[in-house]
């Protein structure tokens, strides 16, 4: 427990101290990997946890990442206002979405869960007068909140994300940590024996269902400030796969390790962007190399080694 | 009434392209319990491959023959060597089958670029036939006949064939099947092809219609998920049924409500999951 403390202490000082490192593109960069890795360990709660692998959590994500855009550009441009309708609208879709998912089981939730993605995918396609279809919406401003500092700049707007993701990760890791989180890891392992004993499975799983489509909220409304822009892109298919395969590569059900993978995916992309437009060649050699050799992922990979070096 | 009869035919055509695909994707889950993400490319790498072969050749009985088998091969491997080494692990299996998902997509990109194309049809059927008032181009007939063709055939095969038998066997009892001697391994490998036989063939058979385009894999997948959703997981019956339904659902959907398209075809899987969560035809 001790040394668990020490690393979070390590980590907390070292994202703090960061930016002082950091060129502006290169803080830039970090703050895309701390709302993807939020992004990843909310899909964690659902696929590590209660063992629900979503195929259509960029849903969550593109709802929150929308509704911000869309106030802040054609209704009103308040942060207090529009940022909790971002989370708000994320949580209600979740919340309907979970209703018709969790009717159904393995192969046919997944197929729901990517089907109900899907349809958001073909509004914010299709609705070109709202959404500006393929085009999406450039020009979302940074929030003003009445700050001495300006959120336009890298550095406040890297510690604005900063407080969201300490806090969020708090949030989620106690979850995990409390009974409930015990509640849905039981229910991953054996939902008839939880069944037996006497809880009420289907409503663990629609509030993990729901706990998780807030977060995923959370980190689309951060990235539609970080980004200035939104576009359907980010409710694809594509989307909600790289997200599972940031919680598989990392390593499911760890929080940590979905983190590091998001880190992972975001610096790679970038790197290998630059080079080729063959990224989504490259992303499939990923995950197919990922099922292959890294099934319980970094994390895992990393505690095997632990192990049998104890052993050794 | 025109109007009607058009959008009739034109929705059952459609709907047989997605039975062709849901068949497939159905008879690989029945058997292996593996929901292969990779099924839309299959469509899509059949489009493609019959486009090259009748641009080659000019022939479009030959691309009907050559891209299936090409997609098979593929199918196989990809069974044979990768999916393999996961039975009944979903996690590890939709994360291999998107990984396929992608390769096909950018490598289909890369190789054919990024505007739609589309097949030329056969000469047989380039003209259009008079059905009493009606002007009804044929190519679409021939499509709802060679569906209904290959539904028989499949449901003869699985029915009434020693090989179907053998295949609906190992659907019910595994161990039991290889217990009786039935080489369930051969089996799975061979499903595995049909269905991505039977998949490239729908690429090919919607090319003159629809077109070939880059995401076609991800919108025929999802309309083949849905088919399934609606017709129930593992059967033919249902895959037939639900192809039919969202087939013409989709079809005056986007005539009727071009912006709302999608959504008419997620409201009858939405009604058919609070009804029967396992679909019309599913078993479990």
């Amino acid at each position: 427990m001790k040394s668990h403390i020490f690393s979070v202490v390590l980590l907390a000082v070292i994202l703090l101290a960061l930016p002082m490192a950091l060129s502006s593109y290169q803080l830039g960069l970090l703050t895309k990997m701390l709302i993807f890795a939020l992004f990843a360990m909310s899909l964690d709660l659902l696929v590590g946890y209660a063992g629900l692998p979503s195929l259509g959590h960029a849903a969550y994500f593109g709802v929150g990442s929308y509704t911000v855009s869309l106030l802040t550009l054609r209704v009103v441009n308040n942060f207090w206002i529009d940022f909790p309708a971002g989370l708000l609208m994320a949580t209600a879709v979740s919340a309907l979405f979970g209703l018709l998912a969790l009717r159904t089981h393995e192969a046919y939730f997944l197929m729901i869960t990517l089907a109900l993605a899907q349809v958001l995918w073909g509004i914010a396609f299709g609705w070109r007068s709202l959404t500006g279809g393929d085009d999406g919406l450039p020009g979302v401003p940074r929030p003003d909140l009445g700050l001495p500092w300006s959120l336009s700049d890298g550095i406040p707007f890297y510690y604005f994300v900063l407080v969201f993701f300490a806090v969020a990760t708090a949030v989620l890791w106690s979850i995990v940590r409390s009974p409930f989180g015990f509640v849905l890891v039981g229910i991953r392992q054996s939902e008839a024996r939880m069944e037996v004993l006497g809880y009420n499975v289907w409503l663990y799983k629609y509030f993990a269902f729901i706990l998780s489509g807030f977060f995923a909220g959370l980190a689309g409304n951060l990235f539609a400030y970080y980004n200035g822009f939104v576009s359907p892109t980010y409710l694809s298919v594509i989307f909600s796969a790289t997200a599972l395969l940031m919680v598989i590569l990392g390593g499911a059900g760890t929080l940590f390790g979905p983190a590091l993978g998001a880190a992972i995916i975001v610096y790679l992309e970038n790197v290998i962007s630059a080079y080729t437009e063959r990224w989504l060649l490259i992303l499939g050699m990923i995950y197919v190399l990922v099922t292959l050799f890294a099934r319980d992922g970094l994390v895992g990979l990393l505690q095997q080694w632990l192990t049998t070096k104890d052993k050794g | 009434m025109i109007f009607w009869t058009t959008q009739l035919l034109n929705g059952i055509s459609f709907g047989m392209l997605l039975f062709l695909l849901a068949a497939g994707l159905s008879l690989i889950y029945g058997l292996m319990r593996i929901l292969n993400l990779a099924h839309g490319s299959y469509y899509l790498l059949g489009g493609y491959i019959g486009l090259t072969v009748v641009r080659i050749t000019g022939s479009f009985v030959l691309a009907t023959l050559a891209a299936p088998v090409i997609v098979a091969l593929i199918g196989i491997v990809m069974e044979r060597f990768f999916l393999r080494r996961f039975p009944k692990q979903e996690l590890p299996q939709v994360l291999l089958t998107f990984g396929f998902l992608f390769i096909f997509a950018d490598l289909a990109l890369w190789i054919w670029g990024g505007n739609p194309q589309t097949l030329p049809k056969p000469e047989l059927f380039a003209s259009s036939i008079w059905l009493g008032s009606i002007v009804f181009p044929s190519y679409r007939l021939f499509v709802i006949v060679t569906g209904v063709i290959i539904g028989i055939v499949l449901w003869w095969f699985e029915e009434r064939s020693r090989l179907g038998a053998a295949i609906r066997a190992a659907v019910d009892d595994e161990e039991m099947a290889r217990g009786v001697g039935i080489n369930v391994s051969l089996l799975s490998t061979a499903v595995f092809g049909l269905g991505a036989f039977l998949a490239a063939l729908g690429g090919i058979l919607g090319g003159p219609f629809i077109g070939v385009y880059p995401g076609a894999d991800f919108e025929v997948l999802l309309l083949a998920f849905v088919v399934t959703i609606v017709g129930g997981l593992g059967s033919l019956k249902g895959a037939f049924t639900g192809g039919l339904l969202i087939g013409l659902v989709d079809n005056f959907g986007k005539a009727l409500f071009p912006e709302l398209a999608l959504f008419t075809v997620f409201a009858p899987m939405a009604i058919i999951l609070v009804i029967r969560p396992t679909g019309l035809f599913g078993d479990r």
